[in-house]
């Protein structure tokens, strides 16, 4: 009855950074990489009970049917990073790493709606591939309503069109750590949506950690197989 | 004829298979609170949000959290048990420092004064020196507290795959010596000769404090660049260092005759890593 597009999920290690995933919902591409805890770069920016999570999105020229080219300090996507920011907050253990900064970086290479679900879904792998301490995962969807029949993961058409929300779940609480609208929609219509949508977050919960767990047992069957020389010392 | 395919071709790579299913029927995951399994299985895998145990049975270590009385892992890992605490390893994770660990780092800053670090071998951690060269050094508390590396290059692992090791010191008979930092630096460099790198009494600063690099012929350089080429290729793969394993290396490397630069193409990466891992 509800669909949800094909997702696509690679935790393959990209360039230095210490956790990267780059995951697709449909024809919407994301890469996110994370490096840290480290040093802050300013140390303005330092807390001392805490890290400081600095979030940067950039977005290519190329991914939306009309080619624009969207400068840095775009008001929109500064708005979009802090969004992501404010999410994640609240789930990563920054406790256990003061006076540090965990830097996510986000390039959206491609976009067909649910922009936002993918970033969350994105960087919550990646902060889970570069170790970070989470409380649980963060699986975003979209969720829309045309005319009284709930939708979820709209594309752009979809979400031109009909009014959406964007939910993220924490799917072991159910606890949500984002709702956010940029459309109006009939509060009647809101609570059936917003139960659909944390359903869907449980099913890409389902994706997100079948990838976890498959890149966990991959990358430890290979240490196995260098541990098993003669040569090696006990521990 | 033209045809277009969506942006990413396919994940060839991705070692996440894809798992079609309907919603309703969940993957078999593990099931961790089985206590009595607890310590027999050697590799548990976890992820964060995972159920681990009781909070009232068990002791929260790293990796780990505490809600509602329950312990829950906090990040994507192996799950270890040590009587009553349990804790969560996970698998690629930042360097997380001991005392007594060896370290290949860089000094960035010098505060006035230098707290922490006391040597036994009665050598002043000269400020001024530490200063004034910004090149790479290697700390160890106890013996030779400091010394300036040169001669060499820095490959960076992944920290997880620098075991601790009875030596971090490893000398291997091309005439490359290898430093394994635990927090994953490696230094290859040309060999030194046991008598100048052991003069307690006759401590030589010139030698140790030097930032200039000797000359080095160039076939030092070829074993210098290949022993670092195995290291990265067995990163990439993500095989623990250990000196057995790279000595078989760099000899398979030898005796297929290839060149410092080529070992680093996959397909040669993979025969190295395939033939050293077997144990043939």
């Amino acid at each position: 009855m509800f669909e949800l597009r094909s997702i696509d999920i690679d935790l393959g290690q990209q360039g230095q950074a210490d956790g990267s995933a780059v995951i697709t919902h449909g024809l919407t591409h994301v890469l996110v990489s994370v490096f840290g805890p480290r040093e802050a770069k300013m140390r303005s920016q330092t807390m001392h009970d805490r890290a400081n999570i600095n979030v940067e999105v950039s977005v290519a020229a190329f991914s939306t049917g009309d080619r624009r080219k969207r400068s840095r300090g775009d008001k929109r996507i500064l708005e979009f990073a802090a969004t992501i920011k404010s999410t994640f907050e609240p789930v990563v253990q920054t406790g256990l790493y003061p006076r540090s900064q965990i830097d996510i970086f986000i390039q959206v290479v491609q976009q067909d709606g649910g922009l936002l679900q993918a970033c969350i879904n994105g960087t919550t792998l990646a902060l889970m591939s570069a170790g970070i301490p989470m409380l649980d995962f963060v699986c975003a969807v979209s969720g829309g309503v045309h005319s009284t029949h709930p939708l979820l993961d709209l594309t752009t058409l979809e979400e031109n069109d009909v009014p959406n929300v964007t939910i993220a779940v924490m799917p072991k609480t159910r606890k949500v750590s984002l709702v956010t609208m940029e459309t109006r929609l009939h509060v009647d219509r809101f609570e059936e949506v917003f139960r659909v949508a944390t359903e869907a977050a449980v099913v890409i919960h389902e994706e997100m950690k079948a990838a976890i767990m498959a890149r966990s047992r991959t990358l430890i069957a290979s240490m196995k197989t260098g541990s098993q020389q003669p040569g090696e010392m006990e521990e | 004829m033209i045809s277009f395919t969506s942006f990413p071709a396919a994940f060839q790579q991705s070692s996440y298979a894809h798992t079609r299913h309907h919603p309703d029927t969940k993957e078999d995951m593990m099931d961790v609170d089985d206590l009595h399994n607890f310590g027999l299985q050697d590799s548990k895998l976890t992820c964060p949000g995972e159920y681990l145990t009781s909070s009232q049975a068990f002791m929260r270590g790293h990796g780990t959290y505490v809600d509602n009385e329950e312990v829950i892992a906090s990040v994507a890992g192996t799950v270890e048990r040590v009587n009553k605490l349990v804790t969560v390893r996970g698998i690629r994770s930042r360097y997380n420092p001991e005392v007594g660990d060896l370290v290949v780092g860089r000094i960035t800053e010098v505060p006035s004064v230098f707290p922490g670090i006391e040597t036994s071998s009665g050598v002043d951690l000269a400020t001024g020196t530490a200063s004034e060269m910004e090149s790479r050094r290697k700390l160890e508390t106890g013996r030779c507290p400091h010394a300036v590396l040169r001669n060499g290059q820095l490959v960076v692992v992944p920290p997880i795959l620098v075991r601790r090791l009875k030596s971090h010191f490893i000398s291997l008979p091309c005439g490359v010596d290898l430093i394994l930092g635990l927090n994953g630096y490696i230094w290859v460099s040309k060999h030194v000769k046991q008598n100048e790198q052991e003069g307690e009494e006759g401590f030589d600063a010139e030698a140790v404090y030097s930032n200039v690099n000797d000359n080095i012929d160039v076939s030092t350089r070829t074993a210098i660049s290949r022993v670092t080429n195995i290291v990265r290729i067995l990163a990439s793969h993500f095989v623990p260092l250990t000196d057995a394993l790279l000595l078989e290396a760099y000899e398979w490397t030898v005796e297929h005759e290839a060149e410092a630069t080529s070992t680093l193409q996959e397909d040669f990466g993979d025969a190295l890593v395939a033939s050293v891992t077997t144990g043939q």
